[in-house]
C-alpha cells in the first residue's frame, strides 16, 4: 500500500477540497468547500460577487492556505506547498502581463524560471507554438502595451498553457471584454481546452458563460457550494431557488405544498391556483414553498381558458417574444413566446388582455432559499 | 493676481539670475557689467582649492546616495508588508526626518557623533598595541556621509515606496505562479518595476548632499565640501569666480532634477503600460 492510499486521495481526480475553510478575520471568504475535480473536465465556479468564488480558486493556486482543511492536487496533500511549487497555472483578472517585458519575454516566463533551463531555441519554438496556439503568431516582439485588451488576454492564456499544467486556473478571465469579444473568447477557450486536454477551472459571474462552455457547475453563495452539476442538471433540476434563479431566467410563485406523490408535489398558490411539478429535495406537505416555472414554459392566448393576465410589456427578441405580463394574485412574470407558437393568434400588444397556462409537471416545487 | 504671481516668481528667480550673468562677466567686479566672458569658468576649475573641495563634495555625494538608495530602498520594502498603527508611527518618523530643518540635523549629529567618539576613541586606544599611534576616530568624510546618507534615506524611502505602493500585487504572484522563487521574482519583477524609482532616489540624494550647506557646515571637521568653500569665499567678498561656481552647480543640479523627474514619469507610465 502507497502513499496514496494512506491519503485516501481519489485516483480519478486531478484536484480536491476537502472541508476547506478560509477565514480573513471575521469573513469567512471560503466555507467547507468539498469537491473532487475530474481529470480533463472543465469546471465553473458560478456564484455572485464576494461569495468565495476568487478564494477557491486562490487555494488551489497556492495563493491562500485554508484555515480548516485540506487541498489535493494529483492525490498529493498540497496545503504546504508554495504556488511557485505547484504544476498549476492562473490567468489573472486583469491579466497580470509583465509590463517590462515583451509579448514573447512574458509567455516564455514560466519556461525560464525551470531548472535545468531549457535551451534557447527549445524556448522559442514553444513560444512560437503558444502564439499560434492562442492565434496570435508574429506578436513576439511586441510591447504589451501596444496589446488590445483582447490580445493581452490570449497573451495571458498562452503564458499559463505554455507550462501545461495540471490546472488551468481562469478568474473572470472575459470580464474586461466586450460583448462580441467575449463570445469569441468563450468559444475559442472551450475549443482550447478540448484540444489540450488540460483541466479548466473557471470562475465567473455570469451564468450564460458558465452554462454554455462547462461541463460542470459549482453554484455557490455566501462562501459555500450550493449545488454541483452539469449545465443541464442545474437547469432542469435546481435544488433550490437561488440556483434557479442563478441558471436561466425563471417566474416564482408562493404557495403551499398540498401533496406530495412520489418525486411529483402539488403548491397551491395565490387565489387557490395550483402548480404540479417535480418535488425538489426535502419538499413536505403542508410546508410553505414557492413554485418556479420559466418563462418559455407558460403559454399565452388570446383566449379566456386560463388565469387571465393583461400585457405590460412586449420585448421582440427575433425569434422569440418576451412578455411582461400582470395577473391580481401572482403579480408580474414573464413568458418566452416563440414566433411558430404566435403565429396563429397575432401578437397581443401591451394593454391587451388574454390569459395565460402551463403544462401539469412543467413547474419545480422548490424551496424558498 | 496675476501680478502677484509674476511678482513672486521674479523675486524668486532675479538673484539666481544676477549670479548667472555676472558669471560671464569680463570685469573683476560684481557690481558693473564689462562685457562677455568665461574666464572666471576658467579660473574657478583651474583653481586647485575648489577641485578639492569639489572632489571632497563629490565623493561625499556619491558614497552617501549610494548607501542611502540601499538601505532605503530594503526600507521601503520591508514597510510593504506592515499595516496598521506601526505603519503610522513609520510613516510619521519618515516625514518628520525630511522635515527637520538641517541645522538641527547638523546640529544633533555633530553633538551625538562628538559624544560616540569621546567613548569610542578612549576604548580603542586602550586595546590598540601601540597607544600613540591608536587611530583617533574624528569628524570628516566619514561623518558627512552619515549625516547626508541618514537624511536622504528618508528621500529615497518615500520615492521608492509611493513606486512599491503602486505595483500591482498581482505581477508577483503571476511571477510565482509561473514557478519563479521568491528571489527570483524579485530580481526579475520587482527590481525592474521600482528601478526607476531607486534611481530617482539615488539623483536626489545625491543632489541634495552635493548642494548642502547646512549640515555639512556642523560635521564636515575640517574637510571643506564645495558649498563651504563657496561661503568661506564669499566672506572675502563675491568674485565673478564664486558666480561661477554657483552657476555651474545650479545647473548640474537643475540637470539632474529634470532627469530624475522625467525617469519618475517614465516609470509611471510603463507601470501603468
Ligand atoms: N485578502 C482578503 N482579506 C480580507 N477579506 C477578503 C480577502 N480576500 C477576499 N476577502 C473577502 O472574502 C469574500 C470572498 O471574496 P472573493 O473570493 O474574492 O469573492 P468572489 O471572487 O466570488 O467575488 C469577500 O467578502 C471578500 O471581501
Ligand atoms: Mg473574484
Amino acid at each position: 500500500m502507497g502513499a496514496e492510499s494512506l491519503t485516501g486521495a481519489d485516483k480519478s481526480s486531478i484536484a480536491e477540497l476537502r472541508g476547506a475553510t478560509k477565514r480573513f478575520g471575521a469573513v469567512v471568504a471560503a466555507r467547507d468547500i468539498n469537491l473532487s475535480i475530474n481529470r480533463g473536465e472543465f469546471l465553473s465556479f458560478l456564484g455572485p460577487s464576494g461569495c468565495g468564488k476568487t478564494t477557491a480558486l486562490r487555494m488551489l493556486a497556492g495563493f491562500e492556505a485554508p484555515t480548516e482543511g485540506d487541498i489535493y492536487l494529483d492525490g498529493q496533500r498540497v496545503n504546504d506547498i508554495p504556488a511557485h511549487q505547484r504544476p498549476v497555472n492562473m490567468v489573472f483578472q486583469h491579466y497580470a502581463l509583465f509590463p517590462h517585458l515583451t509579448v514573447a519575454e512574458n509567455i516564455s516566463y514560466g519556461l525560464r524560471q525551470r531548472r535545468p533551463k531549457p535551451p534557447a531555441a527549445e524556448i522559442e519554438a514553444a513560444v512560437n507554438r503558444a502564439l499560434e496556439t492562442v492565434r496570435l503568431p508574429g506578436f513576439g516582439p511586441r510591447r504589451i502595451w501596444e496589446m488590445s485588451g483582447g490580445q493581452q488576454q490570449r497573451v495571458a492564456l498562452a503564458r499559463a498553457i505554455i507550462n501545461e499544467p495540471k490546472l488551468l486556473l481562469l478568474d473572470e478571465p472575459m470580464a474586461a471584454l466586450d460583448k462580441k469579444l467575449r463570445h469569441d473568447m468563450q468559444i475559442e477557450l472551450q475549443t482550447l481546452q478540448r484540444k489540450l486536454g488540460i483541466t479548466f477551472i473557471l470562475v465567473t459571474h455570469d451564468q450564460e458563460e458558465a452554462l454554455s462552455m462547462s461541463d460542470r457547475i459549482c453554484i455557490m453563495r455566501d462562501g459555500g457550494i450550493v449545488q454541483i452539476g452539469s449545465p443541464r442538471d442545474l437547469y432542469d433540476r435546481p435544488k433550490n431557488r437561488y440556483v434557479a434563479d442563478f441558471v436561466g431566467k425563471s417566474n416564482f410563485f408562493e404557495g403551499r405544498v398540498t401533496s406530495v406523490a412520489g418525486d411529483t408535489a402539488d403548491l397551491q398558490g395565490a387565489a387557490g391556483i395550483s402548480f404540479i411539478g417535480h418535488a425538489g429535495a426535502g419538499i413536505a406537505v403542508g410546508q410553505r414553498a414557492i413554485a418556479s416555472l420559466r418563462p418559455e414554459q407558460i403559454s399565452l392566448s388570446r383566449g379566456d381558458g386560463g388565469v387571465p393576465v393583461t400585457v405590460v410589456n412586449r420585448i421582440f427578441l427575433g425569434e422569440h417574444t418576451e412578455y411582461l405580463v400582470q395577473n391580481p394574485d401572482l403579480g408580474q412574470f414573464l413568458i418566452l413566446a416563440s414566433r411558430q407558437a404566435e403565429a396563429g393568434e397575432g401578437n397581443l400588444e401591451p394593454g391587451e388582455t388574454g390569459s395565460v397556462s402551463w403544462r401539469d409537471g412543467a413547474a419545480l416545487i422548490l424551496n424558498n432559499d | 493676481m496675476r501680478f502677484y504671481a509674476i511678482a513672486v516668481y521674479l523675486f524668486l528667480y532675479i538673484p539666481i539670475g544676477v549670479i548667472a550673468v555676472f558669471s560671464f562677466n569680463a570685469g573683476r567686479y560684481a557690481a558693473q557689467l564689462q562685457g562677455f566672458s568665461t574666464q572666471w569658468y576658467g579660473k574657478a576649475l583651474s583653481n586647485p582649492f575648489v577641485m578639492e573641495a569639489l572632489q571632497t563634495s563629490a565623493t561625499v555625494a556619491a558614497v552617501s546616495a549610494t548607501l542611502a538608495t540601499i538601505a532605503g530602498t530594503l526600507a521601503a520594502l520591508a514597510l510593504q508588508g506592515v499595516t496598521g498603527k506601526p505603519r503610522m508611527i513609520f510613516d510619521a518618523l519618515l516625514y518628520i526626518a525630511v522635515m527637520v530643518p538641517g541645522i538641527v540635523i547638523g546640529i544633533s549629529t555633530l553633538i551625538a557623533l562628538v559624544t560616540l567618539f569621546d567613548w569610542l576613541n578612549p576604548m580603542i586606544a586602550a586595546f590598540w598595541p601601540v597607544a600613540e599611534s591608536a587611530p583617533k576616530l574624528q569628524m570628516g568624510k566619514g561623518s558627512l556621509i552619515a549625516a547626508h546618507g541618514m537624511f536622504t534615506m528618508a528621500l529615497v524611502v518615500i520615492i521608492v515606496r509611493a513606486r512599491v505602493a503602486g505595483m500591482d500585487r498581482s505581477l508577483i504572484e503571476a511571477s510565482a505562479d509561473l514557478g519563479a522563487t521568491p528571489l527570483g521574482t524579485f530580481r526579475q519583477v520587482t527590481l525592474p518595476q521600482i528601478f526607476p524609482a531607486i534611481l530617482a532616489g539615488f539623483l536626489l540624494a545625491f543632489t541634495f548632499s552635493f548642494d548642502d550647506f547646512i549640515i555639512a557646515f556642523f560635521v564636515a571637521g575640517s574637510e571643506t565640501t564645495l558649498p563651504i568653500y563657496v561661503f568661506s569665499s564669499i566672506r572675502r567678498g563675491v568674485t565673478p569666480e564664486i558666480n561661477a561656481i554657483g552657476t555651474m552647480v545650479l545647473t548640474v543640479s537643475l540637470l539632474i532634477l529634470v532627469v530624475a523627474q522625467s525617469i519618475l514619469q517614465r516609470g509611471r507610465r510603463a507601470q501603468t503600460g
